[in-house]
């Protein structure tokens, strides 16, 4: 038994929807009780899809067990197929019907659909979030994946690869895609299938028509990307092309997978390089930083902060074990001991202890970060709403470079503004418990509006006029800190209006019946 | 899994589904896209300020607790999982002493706990594990610093806003006994508006008033024969009725949304307790007149406008009453996790006798009738809330409804203004 309170994965079943959710023509049937559908609002509220996931839930109630739970695991597979029209359904159980074991593979077959059925099988109490997106897609491309001719009818004489691994709800994944299947375009390499973003059933099947693969997420691509290779003799990259340095050994590694020359890098510009060297950036030298995500992520965040931002690396770690053993090694090179833990309580207790100067890490760590008010810049998954931008953002590539270049540096730059505060203490608007901006002003927001109130206040006296009965001067802190300061200066507008001397309860609530918000 | 776990005996859902005589209710089963029980702990931690909430489930207990809702502000939410692995299924360790080992970790490093739900989800009921016994066995080690009770969130048992129902019923045999006369408004409100309604009852002459669940889980509320007892929300169906096995008397009432809800509910706080109508009038008129301005303010906005409810907290019909009787909204379909037929009498008789009433939900066939109707705004969950915007349906999210103070008379305008905005911003956006 494990005490959590906050998971930087979900369980298995959650990868498999990110999966589902990111292809076409691909339906989920799980079997899964009333409750299990908030991971819908994970793809239409936090990644704003405006399309719901394609999963059907069979929702049993505990007077179902023991009776038809199977029949309603049919009907529902039924259903789904009918009314959706797949190409080709996965189907498996969420934790609560791993225990009840009514074997959807199995009941599915028995239906007879005309359809590829996969069978997933997804241990809830053991396995967690990414391993299920992984064993997910390696289903699948094992599944449909079938032996295609060595020339196909689209392959010119450009070399052809695959693009495997990038999911909904993963950092920044939309435009990795575009940037890298931009970069290896302009090497002179075709895309033969984006998988499983954007892929159909059977664009998995076209997979083996490709020379070789690129796995972008090694935490979603890596095993099928084995099986690929295993089976249909395909090569993948191992270098993620995240920063300016790796970017340059992706595009090496590529054209030799792909049997071409290597271009003239200098043709394929970045500006982080200039922007690191310009003599602003010299603040930005020993620049003491955490580094907490995904293994991938870490790892590329890592060398970007020492090899192009001349950051010193504090802290280095991540909460998938399955990729341990590479941060394990590049933090002793760091001269440093690894944090691998899916405790964020640790997580928080070694930031605090470290004091770095700057966090990057998933939304756990930003809210580690704001707690302990030190600027932080997101790196990966787990993310929150405001992490899916709506320009094009890219961590990949050189334009992922020179975002991951903004993205870091922008909290450090606003972090002058924390001068300013030292310098001028008194200031009642820009004190020391007001907060730095660019944190949120968390923590520190109650002292803040109070001293505003305070201020407000005192010129009020000065004309002599209202008066605060002390009911409704402390109803008025009932309100919200962030719309408090409005709704004083409404009620006192209000009473002028009326020529009250003295603002009561009824007087705040008329004010309020008459403003509105 | 290598472990057959026998199946939970079939539960008796008690009467909850008997509809008003002479109104048709469309009674669905299928995919429902609403919350389990455990998602009430979202507002019950932050409502009971020394309780603390144990989740004892799988990861995506906890999983559900930090995504369906933006809570993780909170550093040290006062609510935890206890998530139950491989080992403990597969026998190799013993749940029961992995469960004292986590509660006991959690006391020590969280001290000022007095009260400890131990909530029961899916996976704990399937493999019928017994919290009851375990609340007991621990009350006994912690006594009397930490009260250790039980209650089941899960979502094949509850839905949603019967999280609280479940909880609140757990807490009634605690409470203290009394003979006195007193008034308990039951369902958790917002300090704000507990606040007014507290103002209002004392001016009423009405007392002593105590709210349950109240913020400091170490109030207790006294509970007797002579103790009456308001609802504050549509969702306590089992609190009530255990209320009432301990002698207490249930006032029936509108729930208090919009001005008619909020006048019918203290009505019949204030006939029970004996307030005279002049009395009566006095307090409320005032309130009552600024309610009818604020919602005038929106009249133009909501008149005429149709309505469309996905089932999410029970809070549907009193609202569908209120926007319709107060703000001239047109109703397609009310629809409704439970329909609990006695607590909802005085509302489904103000309802339109040719509204479509629907209760429980096959999702899919929902969604096919509210494409149809094309409403002009619809009420739905979060998970459906962006697909229908994107087809071109104006939503609103019903999870706003309970993280937002709407009850009694000031907070009209505000309710009103939760339905206006959608409308108003379509409107306005020319992109």
């Amino acid at each position: 038994m494990q005490l959590t309170v906050w998971t930087y994965e979900g369980p298995p079943h959650i990868g498999a929807m990110r999966i589902a959710t990111a292809m076409e023509g691909l339906h989920y049937v799980l079997h899964a009780p009333q409750g299990d559908t908030y991971a819908d609002l994970l793809f239409t509220m936090i990644e704003r899809r405006a399309k719901r996931p394609p999963v059907t839930y069979t929702t049993f109630e505990a007077r179902d067990l023991g009776s038809d739970t199977a029949e309603i695991f049919k009907s529902a597979a039924l259903g789904a197929y009918e009314r959706f029209q797949p190409q080709a359904m996965i189907v498996g159980a969420s934790c609560t019907a791993e225990l009840i074991q009514d074997d959807p593979g199995g009941l599915t077959k028995a239906l007879g659909l005309p359809i590829p059925v996969i069978a997933l099988d997804l241990p809830s109490y053991s396995k967690k979030e990414n391993w299920g997106a992984s064993e997910t897609f390696y289903r699948l491309v094992r599944g449909l994946a079938a032996e295609q001719p060595k020339t196909s009818a689209n392959r010119l004489t450009r070399p052809i690869c695959n693009v495997l691994g990038p999911t909904a709800l993963g950092f920044r994944h939309r435009d990795d895609v575009r940037e890298i299947t931009g970069l290896l375009f302009q090497l002179g390499i075709d895309v033969n299938v984006v998988a499983p973003l954007g892929a159909t059933p059977h664009d998995l099947t076209r997979l083996p028509a490709a020379d070789f693969n690129v796995s972008l997420y090694p935490e979603i691509a890596d095993v099928a990307a084995r099986f690929l290779e295993k089976e249909f003799g395909q090569p993948y990259t191992k270098t993620i092309p995240i920063g300016v340095g790796a970017t340059n050994d992706f595009i090496v590694e590529v054209c030799g997978l792909a049997g071409i020359e290597v271009p003239d890098l200098s043709a394929f510009a970045s500006n982080m390089p200039w922007w690191s060297r310009s003599v602003d950036s010299n603040y930005l030298t020993g620049k003491r930083v955490f580094i907490f995500g995904d293994g991938t992520h870490a790892l590329a965040a890592a060398r970007v902060a020492a090899d192009e931002l001349a950051f010193t690396v504090v802290g280095l770690g991540c909460y998938n074990r399955e990729f341990a053993r590479p941060v394990r090694e590049a933090a002793t090179e760091l001269g440093l001991e690894a944090l691998i833990t899916e405790d964020y309580l640790e997580v928080e207790a070694a930031i605090a202890r470290l004091q770095p100067e700057l966090i990057l890490g998933t939304q756990m760590e930003r809210h580690i970060a704001k707690r302990l008010g030190i600027p932080c810049a997101v790196i990966s998954a787990p993310v929150h709403v405001q992490d899916f931008p709506a320009r094009y953002a890219p961590q990949m590539g050189f334009e992922g470079a020179n975002v991951i270049f903004d993205t870091w540096v922008h909290p450090l730059i606003m972090g002058l503004e924390e001068h300013l505060l030292g310098m001028f203490r008194e200031d009642f608007e820009f004190n020391d418990s007001a907060g730095a901006s660019h944190l949120g002003g968390h923590g520190a927001a109650e002292k803040v509006s109070d001293a505003v109130a305070a201020a407000g206040q005192a010129g009020e006296g000065a004309a002599g006029i209202l008066h605060w009965a002390p009911e409704a001067e402390n109803e008025l802190k009932k309100i919200p800190f962030f719309v408090r300061g409005k709704a004083k200066r409404n009620t006192e507008a209000f009473a002028r209006d009326k020529h009250l001397e003295t603002i009561t309860l009824e007087t705040l609530y008329d004010a309020k019946a008459s403003y509105g918000r | 899994m290598t472990q057959l776990i026998p199946p939970l005996a079939q539960k008796a859902l008690g009467d909850c589904a008997a509809p008003a005589p002479a109104r048709v209710v469309l009674r669905e089963r299928g995919q429902r896209e609403v919350f389990c029980g455990l998602t009430s702990i979202m507002w019950l931690h932050r409502k009971m300020q020394d309780a603390f909430f144990l989740i004892v489930g799988s990861r995506t207990c906890a999983h559900l607790m930090q995504s369906a809702a933006g809570v993780m502000i909170f550093a040290e939410p006062r609510f935890a999982t206890a998530i139950i692995e491989e080992r403990d299924l597969a026998g190799m360790a013993d749940i029961n002493e992995e469960l004292n080992k986590t509660v006991s970790r959690l006391l020590e490093r969280r001290p000022e706990i007095k009260l400890l739900f131990l909530v029961g989800s899916c996976p704990s009921e399937v493999i019928k594990l017994d919290l009851g016994r375990a609340a007991e066995r621990l009350s006994m080690t912690y006594a009397p610093r930490v009260r250790i009770l039980n209650y089941s969130g899960s979502g094949i048992e509850t839905t949603f806003t019967q999280g609280e129902d479940a909880c609140l019923t757990a807490m009634v045999p605690e409470l203290p006994a009394t003979d006195d006369a007193g008034l308990v408004v039951v369902g958790a409100l917002a300090d704000v508006v507990e606040d007014q309604f507290a103002r209002i009852f004392e001016a009423l002459g009405i007392g002593p008033v105590h709210f349950l669940p109240s913020r400091k889980a170490g109030t207790m509320v006294p509970v007797g024969p002579n103790t009456k007892f308001l609802l504050a929300q549509p969702w306590l169906r089992d609190t009530a009725r255990t209320l009432e096995a301990r002698g207490a008397t249930h006032l029936p009432a509108l729930f208090p949304l919009g001005a008619e809800g909020t006048t019918s509910w203290l009505k019949a706080a204030a006939d029970a307790f004996g307030v005279s109508a002049e009395r009566f009038h006095a307090v409320t008129e005032m309130p009552r007149a600024r309610a009818t301005r604020a919602l005038a303010r929106y009249n133009d906005t909501l008149a005429g406008k149709s309505l469309f409810c996905f089932p999410d907290s029970q809070l549907e019909i009193p609202l569908a009453r209120f926007l319709s009787r107060e703000l001239g909204m047109t109703l397609e379909e009310v629809g409704t996790p439970y329909l609990h037929s006695v607590h909802m009498a005085d509302e489904l008789a103000l309802l339109p006798a040719d509204v479509r009433l629907s209760e429980g939900q096959d999702v899919d066939l929902q969604l096919d009738r509210c494409r149809e109707a094309r409403p002009d705004i619809t009420l739905c969950g979060l998970g459906l809330a962006n697909p229908l915007e994107d087809e071109g349906l104006t939503t609103k999210w019903s999870i706003e409804l309970v993280f937002t103070p709407i009850q009694g008379y000031e907070q009209c305008g505000d309710l009103a203004e939760l339905f206006a905005r959608p409308l108003i911003r379509r409107t306005r956006l020319a992109v």
